[in-house]
């Protein structure tokens, strides 16, 4: 998204437009005073009014749930870093870990304030009843114990929080179809979680000796890995439903096209390898809700 | 018939030199075909000489995505086949992974496309010295951030919800390459604030804004005159 493409298709049609967001606006001027994180955190918020202003109406129901449904996502993942980077002596990598930090938060921001632009409710983290980085259902206790002490721990379930909200967020992109403004916002969300992913999995391979690369590379294909026993190539068997699905990361059948038929550059044929880590599977909404709840978190009803 | 799809059927094993003669003698059939094949579809978009134009619709948005992985593969068979001086197995592994990629992208859109696909594009890579490390990471870095930025950007115009999913499925993968490449030309420049915005967003481009950057490394310019 192209912020000043937007100012400028918005001062057409409003040419107040920049006194609007500029300091000569009390309320801005309020902001701003306190000082330079609060503008830069008012940034999205303008933005999320320039959403309601270039479109003039709010976002269908439909619509705000995905925003919503993103926004659960992105607090599970912006907690899960916050948290790791102030347990101490907890991360060695900061420098890539802090900038995974920052994207979430800001995805946070700017996904509720498009959600209040639209005129729904955003969710916010006192939604939830808890979140368990152990994946321990609200014992603390789950799978992923030491997950704020062992490094080795925390990296995995990075890798599969990526992993997965790159799914999550394609599988909701035709709900969005034809949709300027969410669908190509989602999608460069979705853009930068499969950057954070790539860089986990980098992380933990060059440093960590994990036998990951940084795309998903399935180990067998043919019928439906609903399980994702096949799909998941973590090392990690506790997350093999994060790769799994209606539409699991080993497909190699896209749309009608069988992926192993075509040539390679070295064949008349192309590997499971190849043509399992070529695409990137999604998860629908009650699949990614279906891994998330209880295990990680749940919503207060 | 071979002038028509070179680029599609390059052998991994070819030379250098081979590779480019054998590229250089398609462009004058590339450009012939492909003009005759961008007039029988477009009722709106006057095709320029010698320009190959993806078309309209659905149709022609998977035609703007076969062109650009046609050239990415192009790319990388060329990285593979003559791989930099000094290459560390590790980063040959990472080019050859992607190289397959590539290929399976570019294949994949061959086929669904059928009859509707434009020709095989003839690329123009004398701006990249393949033999250094620094020339041909900072060009893979052009082609994975341009592929990202143009699937985010045309996405909205696609109609058939079945197209999307697979644009999805396909720019994550090349955003997983983006990054990768980042990370190998510096260590942590996998969101660089090049590519993602202040907000945290990939940025996006428009199809004609991509397509300049794309026709840079094209023998066979290419146009998306319905997506401007």
């Amino acid at each position: 998204m192209n912020l000043f493409s937007i100012v400028e298709e918005i001062e057409k049609i409003d040419p107040e437009f920049n006194d609007r967001i500029s300091p000569r606006r009390d309320a801005i001027k309020n902001i701003t005073s306190f000082g330079s994180k609060v503008a830069i955190a008012a940034v999205p918020f303008a933005l999320g009014n320039l959403f309601k202003k270039a479109y003039g109406q709010s976002a269908s129901a439909s619509v705000i749930s995905v925003l919503n449904f993103a926004l659960t996502l992105e607090i599970l993942e912006a907690t899960f870093y916050n948290d790791g980077m102030a347990a101490s002596g907890l991360v060695t990598d900061t420098s890539y870990i802090s900038q995974i930090q920052s994207d979430e938060n800001k995805h946070v921001t700017f996904l509720t304030s498009a959600i209040n632009a639209a005129g729904g409710t955003p969710v916010t983290a006192s939604d939830f009843v808890y979140l368990d980085y152990t994946g321990g259902a609200g014992s603390q206790a789950g799978p992923f114990t030491g997950v704020f002490t062992n490094y080795q721990t925390f990296l995995a379930v990075a890798e599969t929080f990526e992993d997965t909200g790159v799914r999550a967020y394609k599988g909701q992109a035709p709900n969005l179809l034809g949709n300027q403004t969410y669908l190509t916002a989602a999608l460069d969300i979705h853009a930068v979680e499969a950057r954070h992913a790539s860089a986990i999995r980098y992380l933990r391979m060059t440093k960590y000796g994990a036998t990951v690369l940084p795309w998903i590379t399935s180990a067998a294909s043919g019928s439906v890995d609903t399980s994702g026993a096949a799909s998941n190539d973590t090392g990690v068997a506790a997350v093999n439903a994060n790769y799994g699905g209606a539409t699991p990361e080993n497909t190699s059948v896209q749309g009608g096209v069988n992926i192993l038929n075509l040539p390679s550059a070295t064949s008349s044929t192309t590997t499971v390898a190849a043509a399992t880590a070529a695409f990137d599977e999604p998860l629908t909404m009650s699949e990614v809700l279906a891994i998330l709840v209880p295990a990680f978190t749940k919503p207060k009803s | 018939m071979k002038t028509e799809t070179d680029l599609t059927n390059v052998n991994v094993n070819m030379a250098r030199r081979s590779f480019l003669r054998y590229a250089g003698v398609g462009v004058a059939g590339v450009g012939l075909l492909s003009v005759a094949s961008s007039c029988h579809k477009d009722h709106n978009v006057v095709p320029t000489a010698g320009v190959t134009d993806v078309g309209s619709g659905d149709t022609g948005i998977l035609n703007f995505a076969y062109a650009l992985e046609q050239l990415e593969a192009a790319f990388y068979l060329q990285v593979v086949a003559t791989p930099y001086t000094g290459i560390p197995s590790i980063e040959l592994t990472y080019l050859t992974d992607i190289r397959d990629h590539e290929v399976c992208h570019r294949e994949f859109f061959k086929a669904a496309l059928g009859t509707s696909a434009i020709k095989g594009l003839t690329p123009d890579f004398s701006a990249i010295d393949f033999t250094s490390r620094t020339a041909v990471l900072g060009a893979a870095k052009v082609f994975e951030d341009l592929g990202v930025t143009a699937y985010d950007g045309i996405a909205y115009n696609i109609q058939n919800a079945a197209y999307l999913s697979i644009a999805g499925s396909i720019v994550s993968v090349e955003a997983r390459h983006a990054a990768l490449i980042g990370n190998l030309i510096t260590q942590g420049n996998f969101v660089s604030s090049d590519q993602v915005d202040a907000n945290g967003l990939n940025i996006s481009n428009k199809p004609s804004a991509v397509l300049v950057g794309a026709n840079t490394y094209l023998k066979t310019k290419v146009s998306a005159n319905s997506f401007s």
